[in-house]
């Protein structure tokens, strides 16, 4: 069942549209790139598709069914700053069991250690909360997940790593991902299909 | 290596910056974002400060500028023009003979016309002739000056931040990060500029996580991990598979970017 | 690693001045329990100026100043922790409703918190006493429902802040209840600034259930409170018996200065802007 976006378009002042006419869908394993530069409005679509708004015209629907606000979303949205996205008067462990308990399997290929679940969120570096933020997006009820800038703020090698072992599971779980990312050469590593944003708006 | 004939603008020698924070209750620690920092700027040099976020690199450009919070403990070399950099130095050729182009046009007073701003710091005599030269070398329209920043759109703000930060006697331009996610067009002509710069015989400290923009006009490149300088090199270094490249980091760390070997790291990691 | 040991850094201070104010006020709490009632008997001792036996004197009655002023300081926080416990809930919930239920709730809470403030409250305060009938219960009404707009205020700014902060966003996206994320994400985060909305009030209603009573609109002359004592007092100044009229009042000063700097001393030390100073 795909995750489809039909003719969305949206704006926050009238008139203003910031996406219009946009057409977009992903296969469930599929991995696709949104690529564009900042202000073309791909967060704002990356918002959309997660059901964090609801776009001014169009539908975003799975295998036909419109998503339910209410309930766990089985399109999660990892944003681009970990610090934001981590109540910081929580532990990190208690961060995670948020959305489930996730297994050794999953914690060890994020190479999350045991010793980091105890502590704050500003004693870990942003690789190291960014990954929490991975890990807790994995839900077993996850199908799509869009990475939003996910790796912008990290050194390459981490954000090697990072991609790797998250592709990894994402592929072996059939989930779907969107990859929203201003650097092309990202996309073309990562990525099956690349959807420009912004060309028509 | 650096010419013998050009001294150094700008020396920074194990740079340590520390702040005091209280842990549980009146304990107090000190932290240290920036451990050991060494960077060198030659006149008419671009050097690129390259590292991730929290690696502690616009730190290193606050404190050669003097606005580090109060609770900062710095101790360490800084050498400008090979006389050291007192706070009452910093202050005296901040904005003047130093400059800063700070991250985000948010930067930009909202309340104040563009215009004004730029006027800020020059000479008042002749402030207005030489804001409309700068307009004008930026490709600003001269009426321009009497708009406030959120009548402009981002590409000319940054033009503007730019326009600020040229001065008569400029020796040392510090950019933090003035490239975040924009495109490819407005890139190229922040590049320019950075390098318009140097031309002049300005010192550029170009501070950003991009490598591979940086690369297109700096000289030298300073990597930066977890505060501390991990290797030096010429930008031409910065090619192939990195075998020009002084330590294992910095080479792993090249070939990680997606230009390159993006896989290498799990490669590496299969046959371990 | 300069400076780690640099003696009583500012944080220590504040707690040293934090333990002094607490510690005065305990040492008022009691000393009201251990005062036998017996000193408040009628006797013969009447109007004796502050000595050994008497420290703050006796009143024309013969009966302890000190003593009195003790048991109405008592009676003061003991309806101050009331008057504010009811007003930081009725402030909470206010707050929470308005920045979380649309915006009608909001608009009409708003309305409500203007015509709070708008009002001269002494005025609202005498007003809403006079309605419950007086007395310990006209007392906590009066002061509690005039006094709930400020920090209702301060908890809907901050709840309209937090409201779409990422986090919580995220824990939506979850499907997480609005409960849940009441519970878990909002109360923790405006804790702090209830807790010292409420010591900051305790001032506020001491010093109102004092004027009240000196008016004449809060509790029945019996009762051994401050206000009584005061307004008592005031007749008995010209015939020049300072001392009913100066240890109650420093007293009360006291007091309130006590809970005024521990609210303002937790709030500095909760504030991320000026906790690090």
């Amino acid at each position: 069942m795909p995750l489809i976006g039909e003719n969305l378009g949206h704006y926050y002042q009238k008139d203003r549209w910031i996406i219009k006419d946009t057409n977009l869908s992903v296969a469930p394993g599929e991995v696709l790139g949104l690529s564009g530069y900042s202000g073309c409005g791909k967060t704002t679509l990356s918002r959309i598709l997660a059901g964090y708004i609801s776009p001014r015209i169009g539908r975003v629907s799975i295998g036909h069914k419109t998503l339910e606000r209410r309930a766990f979303r089985p399109v999660q949205l990892i944003y681009q700053h970990p610090e934001k996205a981590i109540n910081p008067k929580w532990r990190m462990r208690d961060v995670l069991i948020e959305s489930y308990t996730p297994s050794q399997d999953i914690l060890d290929a994020f190479e999350i250690r045991e010793e980091w679940m105890n502590r704050w969120p500003v004693e870990l570096s942003g690789g190291e909360k960014q990954r929490f933020c991975i890990v807790r997006s994995l839900n077993p009820a996850t199908k799509y997940i869009i990475a939003d800038e996910m790796t912008t703020m990290l050194d390459a090698i981490t954000q090697a790593r990072i991609w790797h072992a998250f592709l990894g599971i994402c592929k072996s779980r059939n989930i779907g991902v969107i990859v929203v990312s201003h650097e092309s050469s990202l996309l073309n590593r990562l990525c099956d299909n690349i959807y420009k944003v912004g060309s028509g708006g | 290596m650096s010419n013998v004939q050009t001294k150094p603008l700008l020396q920074v020698d194990h740079l340590s910056i520390g702040f005091s924070q209280y842990v549980k209750g009146t304990q107090k620690r000190i932290i240290h974002p920036i451990a050991d920092m060494h960077v060198e700027i030659n006149e008419g040099e671009i050097v690129a400060v390259v590292g991730a976020s929290g690696s502690g690199k616009s730190l290193l450009a606050h404190a050669v500028l003097g606005i580090l919070p109060s609770n900062a403990i710095f101790s360490g070399k800084m050498l400008y023009r090979g006389e050291e950099l007192t706070p009452a130095r910093m202050e005296k050729l901040r904005g003047r003979e130093i400059s800063f182009i700070p991250q985000s046009v948010n930067y930009l007073d909202p309340l104040m016309r563009v215009g004004r701003q730029v006027q800020i710091g020059l000479d008042p005599r002749t402030a207005r002739a030489q804001q409309e030269k700068l307009f004008l070398q930026y490709g600003l329209q001269k009426n321009d000056g009497r708009l406030f920043p959120f009548e402009l759109s981002g590409g000319m703000l940054r033009r503007v931040l730019f326009a600020t930060s040229v001065r008569e006697g400029v020796r040392l331009v510090i950019a933090d990060e003035p490239t975040p996610g924009i495109h490819p067009q407005a890139l190229s002509e922040i590049l320019r500029q950075l390098k318009q710069f140097a031309e002049d015989g300005a010192g550029v400290m170009l501070i950003t996580h991009d490598i591979i923009s940086a690369l297109e006009i700096a000289d030298r490149v300073a990597v930066i991990k977890d505060g501390a300088t991990v290797e030096i090199s010429e930008a031409s270094a910065f090619e192939g598979n990195g075998e020009r490249l002084k330590t294992e980091y910095t080479q792993r760390l090249w070939r990680a970017l997606p230009q390159n070997d993006f896989d290498l790291e799990f490669k590496r990691e299969a046959v371990r | 690693m300069q400076g780690v040991q640099e003696g009583l850094n500012v944080r220590k201070k504040m707690i040293l001045l934090l333990a002094f104010s607490s510690g005065f006020l305990l040492v008022i709490l009691f000393l009201s329990f251990w005062l036998s009632n017996d000193n408040l008997r009628l006797s013969s001792a009447k109007n004796l100026a502050p000595n050994l036996e008497h420290l703050f004197g006796t009143d024309w009655l013969g009966r302890d100043m000190f003593t009195r002023t003790i048991k109405g300081l008592r009676l003061s926080l003991a309806l101050g922790a009331f008057t504010s416990l009811l007003s930081v809930i009725i402030a909470t919930l206010m707050g929470v409703c308005a920045a979380t239920f649309g915006r009608t709730v909001d608009a009409v809470i708003s309305w409500l918190i203007d015509l709070f403030i708008g009002m001269p409250h002494l005025v609202f305060m005498v007003l809403i006493c006079f309605i419950a009938g007086g007395g310990v219960y006209g007392i906590v009404l009066g002061i509690s429902l005039t006094h709930w707009t400020a920090l209702a205020r301060l908890v809907r700014s901050e709840v309209l802040q937090i409201k779409n902060v990422e986090y919580i966003q995220i824990s939506k996206s979850y499907g997480k209840s609005a409960w849940f994320i009441a519970r878990k994400h909002i109360l923790p985060f405006i804790f702090p600034q209830l807790m010292i909305g409420f010591l900051l009030m305790f001032p506020h209603v001491i010093l109102h259930e004092a004027a009240l009573t000196f008016l004449g609109f809060g509790l029945s002359p019996q009762t051994p409170a401050v206000g009584i004592i005061l307004s008592e007092a005031m007749s008995h100044i010209s015939t020049g018996k300072w001392w009913l009229v100066v240890f109650p009042g420093v007293l009360l000063v006291g007091v309130i200065k006590s809970f005024d700097s521990i609210g303002e001393k937790l709030r500095i030390l909760m504030e991320p802007s000026s906790a690090n100073e």
